[in-house]
């Protein structure tokens, strides 16, 4: 079955607006297709008029650190290039962890960190790493080069801020971790059905100097509503206690007072999301202060979770 | 249209193709570079995997134009200068091809890894070829021949195969010779029905039903017929014969006018110019239903309130009660000193074939065929013929069916897909049509496995001998009859499990409901009474307080045992051999065995289960599959059985078996399969029966030629027969000898045939309920699965299985092993992930992404021991294996989450979820799964 007519493949950001406008809503943004043209078979959007490859323009697939301990991850990097990344493996660890177990190779291969992001499902795993670093989106909206925080993107379940029959999303920037700090991914899925996470979950912790306390910890538990969010109350609950297994145990009780997951059709109870959040929670935090104390830190379960 | 320039397999080529296409479309359609395959179009399956500048992508989803300028490699690109590529070698050496419908997508994910990689382990080959299914081998020989070829290509020499260890290996026959078409396989070159293409070919759609349930009001195909591009659009009115069709009842139509009873019905079929064009007209048809009350489940199906599906059938929504009834089952219980009673589920299984159906019917005078002609990748040729026929109100003989390369069956390819549709649009048009089912479409329409509820009541005495079997099921037998009947009576004749079981009595109630059909899948139904039974006898033995493979041992059937249907069995019944071994094989070196131990949140252990599966039809059916056996003058011989190999290997079987009678080279022997006009009946490719059928076939035929060859010889050489020998190719006599091409053309200048026909007759059974031999042969299988639990997530790994299983011979021991590995890891989705979702006769899963068949991950370790107790009517001793292999696993697992968690589970798939609410709750029994969760 045909799904487009055209394809176009411009190789600047001004060029992919212009197509896009001219196109006026009948062509969308394409960069790996794995969600896109699959979407586009199942038939939920029309036919489009024209697709817009964004992974030939220079500022949508690079990959770069600069002096200021920052990184800019371009939206049309794929997940195979952010699993194959040094920098990313040591200092996004989590990034690195989530992005490599997305799909299978063939999927990773294509398929984009923008693309995950401008999806906007609740658990989209790349985009439930970004959230605990607290990246920053770079955007085209309306014609305006804008920067909004990463949380800013999700309007509702595959409902992203930006409309990709007009609008771009360029990169990501985000601080890498520096001393005393390390973040941590892991997901539970089910054998059956769809491939969606019954819950995943990142973590990224700052410990004090003397690495016996939790300075600051973002938390990224997903799905827990519409869109990605982070446990704030439970983030508050860490500030300021040794960074033991007790204080650990003691947010896991926080998170399950305050987070209520669903039951999801097909995929998980909430009693058992319930366990998962506190098992998650246990295994990515333990992980991330052992991470810190060591400034040691090898991804795990890339491509078999 | 726009220029793409790409260079595919070092060649560049400057097309002129629309910008809307998908470079799997480009490779196929465009270059005719067919060895891609397609099997699902969502991302899910790799097997269209290409590499893009060296990347393995999926070429289903991959825009033509993102290649622009870049380089692909596909299959066809592998071998160099007809020397095949390491890959390819060892691929063939390791027996890692059966269906061939995945290798090319599985060797070039394989090629990607070791470009990069040349020395991996099994977890990187693992993680390379995670999202590259097979649904034939189980991924142990592929992970072999990958280490092998990598071993190869550092030019440290392939590894060695493991190749099981067989008794009295013959000439031919024992010997691990490759399978047929497999070099065809690995090159791309090997055709299956969607890689023919005729000129003037019109592509067809078919339309379903709207509703489950529903009564035809009206359908109106005057816009469709007038959309520019469409040839012709057909609905009941237009079925030239008798609107039904059915391999056992015919009450399944063609095309329905009245009503519809699955969402799979086909309403109308339209053909034009292109797919696009077809699937567009489609849209236009316009049909007015009723819609009617849906019957969900089998138990609603037997209620007087639910609607009667099928008016003329004598009984109702029951489509037939199948009975066992076997000594006094009340006496039998009064000696019990242990009953337990517990009711299982099990659900809808797909066969997921990667190879979705395919057919394409040819008018007579074009393209050189003089009849209708059908080539359709068929699991039974002359059942085709006979239902076309019927259908298309001519007679067999002005119908032919050419099987072509099947992708996998399963059983899933024996009922009528697409054949009957194609022979009408292809008689309508006067031209060539094609009829290739996405794979959602797949999904939908074909028949599946029987989801049951099992009630189950076992009794046993103290010291453990087993006294009463008592069992009511329940099968949801789907819109149309199919082969319910027949699996279901497996299902309850084997529902005593592998045992001396004096007392017996058992109930089973096939349904009709407005679910998709059931019919046959490897197992044939005694999957689903095998988890019941095996796990009643843990429950039991706990029970007694014995220990579960000695109480088994006990009641293992053996030489001499009644069966509940009232047969003695004579010989063959290898199945104590089975457990010996494995239980053999599950002690640990320092003998200290333990069935479940925990380290950390890590509980870890063993479960055991047993089986016994039928070989051929039986119960009365006439079981005879005919053969010709034809010599050359080039020497070489050619053997023609119309039974199908859809992976499973029957071609290398039969071609073995004439290799070994005539003492020849097997590469002088070739097959020719599924032909009407050209093979003579071999009867469906069902029931493990081919091996011993079209086998014995074979075997007798080239015997019958080799007389007749003696004889002729005997007066060439003017020697006595008696004194002749074969020996590799020749005829010899003390010092004398002919070549046997020599031998055939002296024949053939003295007006002698060097080709005989014969059909086999396996030996007779007996209907169920006449006590008597209901089968000529049994299977035997013991399966142990060593389990890790998470007993923090409740997520379940098999580590290992260990395997036993009594197929008499193993006429040819790699692929034999092939079929056990694959039947073992088919087994293991049966039990841990698959399940088919259907939600008031509408099906949830209605797409590949939602059904998780097991990947290459989930491969366990897998030490297989064939036991061969010959059965001395099969062809050299041989029985089943295709589904002797499938049956216990489910059951060994959930036997061993048992012990690892203290939780038992009564309903499949296991679902992690409840699985560990279960433990944290502290109860010791799950009933639900995880399409219960809503
Ligand atoms: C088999 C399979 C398994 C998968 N498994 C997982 C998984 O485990 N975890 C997971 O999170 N996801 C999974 N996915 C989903 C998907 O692969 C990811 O979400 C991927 O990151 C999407 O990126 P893409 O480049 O392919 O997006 P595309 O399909 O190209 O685009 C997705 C959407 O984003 C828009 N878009 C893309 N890039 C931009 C941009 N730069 N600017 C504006 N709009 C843009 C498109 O218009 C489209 O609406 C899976 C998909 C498949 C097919
Ligand atoms: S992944 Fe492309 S056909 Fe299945
Ligand atoms: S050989 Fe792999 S699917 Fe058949």
């Amino acid at each position: 079955m045909k799904l487009w007519n055209h394809y176009h493949t411009p190789h600047s950001i001004d060029q992919a607006i212009a197509l896009l406008n001219q196109y006026q809503g009948k062509a969308k943004v394409v960069a790996g297709g794995t969600d896109l043209i699959v979407e586009l078979r199942e038939g939920h959007h029309p036919i489009q008029e024209a697709l817009i490859d964004v992974t030939q323009i220079p500022e949508l697939t690079s990959l770069a650190a600069d002096d200021n301990n920052e990184i800019y991850v371009g939206a049309g990097v794929t997940h195979s290039q952010i699993v194959k990344s040094a920098v990313l493996a040591a200092r996004a660890t989590c990034l690195v962890e989530s992005c490599g177990v997305v799909g299978g190779p063939q999927v990773r291969n294509v398929g984009t960190l923008g693309g995950n992001v401008a999806h906007a499902l609740p658990a989209g795993d790349g985009t439930t790493s970004l959230v605990a670093l607290d990246a920053k989106a770079e955007i085209i909206m309306n014609g305006q080069r804008r920067v909004v925080p990463i949380l800013e993107m999700f309007r509702g379940p595959g409902q992203s801020l930006i409309d990709s029959t007009r609008d771009v999303i360029i990169g990501f920037r985000f601080a890498l971790c520096g001393d005393n700090e390390a973040t941590a991914f892991k997901r539970i899925m089910r054998p059956q059905g769809v491939a969606l996470p019954i819950l995943g979950c990142a973590t990224w912790v700052r410990l004090n100097p003397a690495q016996t306390h939790f300075e600051v910890a973002r938390l990224s538990i997903a799905p827990i509503g519409p869109t990605p969010g982070r446990a704030a109350e439970v983030e508050a609950v860490l500030i300021g206690q040794p960074a033991t297994d007790a204080a650990i145990e003691h947010a896991i009780e926080t998170a399950l007072q305050i987070l209520k997951p669903r039951t999801s059709k097909y995929r998980a109870t909430g009693d058992y999301r319930k366990e998962m959040i506190a098992v998650l929670l246990r295994r990515t935090l333990q992980l991330a202060v052992q991470r810190a104390r060591t400034g040691q830190a090898v991804p795990e379960g890339i491509g078999m979770e | 249209m726009s220029k793409l320039d790409i260079t595919v397999n070092g060649q560049i080529h400057h097309l002129d193709v629309p910008e809307s296409r998908t470079l799997a479309q480009v490779l196929r359609y465009d270059l005719g570079l067919t060895g891609t395959k397609i099997g699902c179009e969502e991302a899910e399956c790799g097997i269209c995997t290409v590499l893009v500048n060296g990347t393995p992508v999926n070429s289903c989803i991959f825009p033509a134009f993102k290649a622009q300028g870049r380089e692909v490699e596909t299959v066809e690109g592998l071998a160099h200068n007809g020397e095949l590529h390491p890959i390819q070698q060892n691929f063939i050496e390791h027996g890692a091809v059966q269906c061939g419908f995945c290798t090319p997508g599985l060797m070039m994910t394989a090629t990607a890894l070791l470009n990069e990689n040349p020395d991996p382990d099994d977890h990187a080959i693992k993680v390379a070829l995670k999202d590259t299914y097979c649904r034939c081998t189980g991924y142990a020989s592929v992970i072999a021949a990958i280490k092998s070829a990598a071993s190869e290509m550092r030019g440290e020499g392939p590894l060695p195969v493991n190749e099981p260890d067989v008794s009295e290996p013959m000439h031919a026959i024992s010997r691990s010779v490759p399978p047929q078409y497999v070099r065809e396989k690995v090159t791309g070159a090997a055709k299956y029905t969607d890689d023919y293409f005729f000129e003037g070919m019109l592509f067809a759609r078919t339309l379903r039903a709207a509703y489950p349930h529903a009564r035809i009001l009206s359908i109106n195909t005057e816009k469709a017929k007038a959309f520019p591009g469409v040839v012709a659009v057909l609905t009941h009115a237009d079925v030239p014969g008798d609107n039904l069709h059915g391999l056992v009842y015919r009450d399944w139509p063609v095309l329905c006018g009245d009503v519809v009873r699955y969402m799979g019905d086909a309403v109308a079929i339209v053909a034009a110019e292109t797919e696009d064009i077809a699937a567009e007209a489609l849209t236009l048809i316009e049909v007015e239903y009723e819609p009617l009350p849906v019957i969900g489940d089998p138990k609603f199906a037997h209620s007087p309130e639910a609607p009667v599906l099928h008016s003329k059938h004598p009984t109702g929504n029951l489509l037939k009660h199948i009975k066992v009834r076997h000594g006094d089952i009340e006496q039998g219980f009064a000696q019990a000193d242990y009953i337990v009673e517990r009711e299982y589920r099990t659900p809808t299984v797909e066969h997921a074939f990667l190879e979705p159906e395919c057919s394409i019917g040819i008018p007579p005078g074009v393209a050189g065929h003089e009849k209708l002609t059908i080539l359709v990748g068929s699991q039974i040729p002359y059942q085709d013929r006979n239902q076309i026929a019927l259908a298309m109100g001519l007679p067999e003989e002005k119908v032919r069916v050419i099987g072509t390369l099947i992708g996998g069956g399963f059983g899933g390819k024996e009922d009528i897909t697409g054949q009957i549709h194609v022979a009408m649009l292809a008689q309508a048009t006067g031209r060539p049509v094609k009829m290739l089912y996405t794979r959602q479409e797949s999904l939908i329409v074909h028949p599946k496995r029987h989801a049951t509820i099992i009630r189950m009541k076992t009794g046993a005495t103290k010291d453990g001998k087993l006294v009463a079997v008592e069992a009511e099921l329940y099968g949801d037998g789907g819109a149309y009859a199919s082969l319910s009947d027949k699996v279901m009576t497996r299902a309850t004749t084997h529902a005593t499990g592998p045992y001396v079981v004096p007392n017996a009595k058992i109930d089973c109630y096939a349904m009709y409901t407005n679910n998709p059909p059931s019919g046959a899948f490897r197992g044939f139904g005694v999957t689903q009474s095998a988890f019941a039974v095996e796990s009643n006898m843990d429950i039991l033995a706990e029970m007694i307080g014995i220990d579960p493979i000695e109480f088994r041992r006990i009641n293992a059937q053996k030489v001499g045992t009644t069966t509940a249907t009232g047969q003695v069995l004579r010989e063959s019944v290898g199945l104590l051999e089975t457990l010996r071994h494995v239980e053999h094989d599950m002690m640990p070196a320092d003998g200290d065995f333990r069935w479940a131990w925990r380290d950390g949140h890590k509980a870890y252990a063993w479960g055991l289960a047993c089986a016994y599966k039928n070989t051929g039809l039986g119960g009365g059916a006439p079981d005879r599959a005919e053969a010709e056996v034809e010599a050359f003058e080039d020497g070489s011989v050619e053997v023609r059985v119309a039974s199908a190999d859809m992976g499973q290997g029957l071609a290398h079987v039969v071609a073995q078996c004439t290799a070994e009678e005539l003492k020849l080279p097997y590469h002088r022997v070739r097959v020719l399969l599924c032909d009407t006009d050209l093979t003579p009946n071999g009867g469906p490719t069902t029931a493990s029966r081919q091996t011993f059928v079209s086998g014995n076939a074979a075997r007798v035929t080239s015997a019958l030629l080799r007389e007749a060859l003696t004889r002729s010889a005997a007066e060439f050489l003017d020697v006595p027969p008696e004194t002749l020998y074969y020996e590799e190719g020749l005829l010899r006599h003390n010092g004398k000898s002919v070549e046997l091409g020599t031998l055939v053309g002296w024949m053939k200048a003295n007006g002698l045939s060097s080709k005989v026909r014969h059909e086999y007759h396996a030996p007779a059974t007996q209907p169920l309920g006449t006590g008597g031999d209901m089968h000529f042969a049994f299977s035997y299988a013991t399966q142990a699965a060593l389990v890790e639990v998470d007993m923090e997530t409740g997520a379940v790994k098999v580590l290992r299985i260990i395997a036993g299983t009594d197929i008499g011979r193993a006429i040819n021991p790699l692929m034999l092993q092939g079929q056990v590995e694959g039947g073992i890891v088919m087994a293991m989705g049966n039990c841990l992930t698959e399940s088919y979702i259907v939600e008031n006769g509408v099906p949830w899963t209605n797409l590949l992404s939602r059904y998780k068949m097991p990947s290459i991950k989930h491969a366990p370790e897998i030490i297989s021991h064939l036991i061969e107790d010959r059965v001395s009517t099969g062809p050299y001793g041989a029985k089943g294996v295709g589904e002797i292999c499938s049956i216990n696993t489910s059951p060994a697992i959930c036997n061993a989450i048992y012990h690892a968690t203290g939780v038992r589970i009564f309903s499949l798939p296991v679902d992690q979820d409840a699985l560990l609410r279960a433990i944290r709750a502290g109860q010791t029994e799950v009933y639900t799964a995880w399409h219960d969760v809503r």
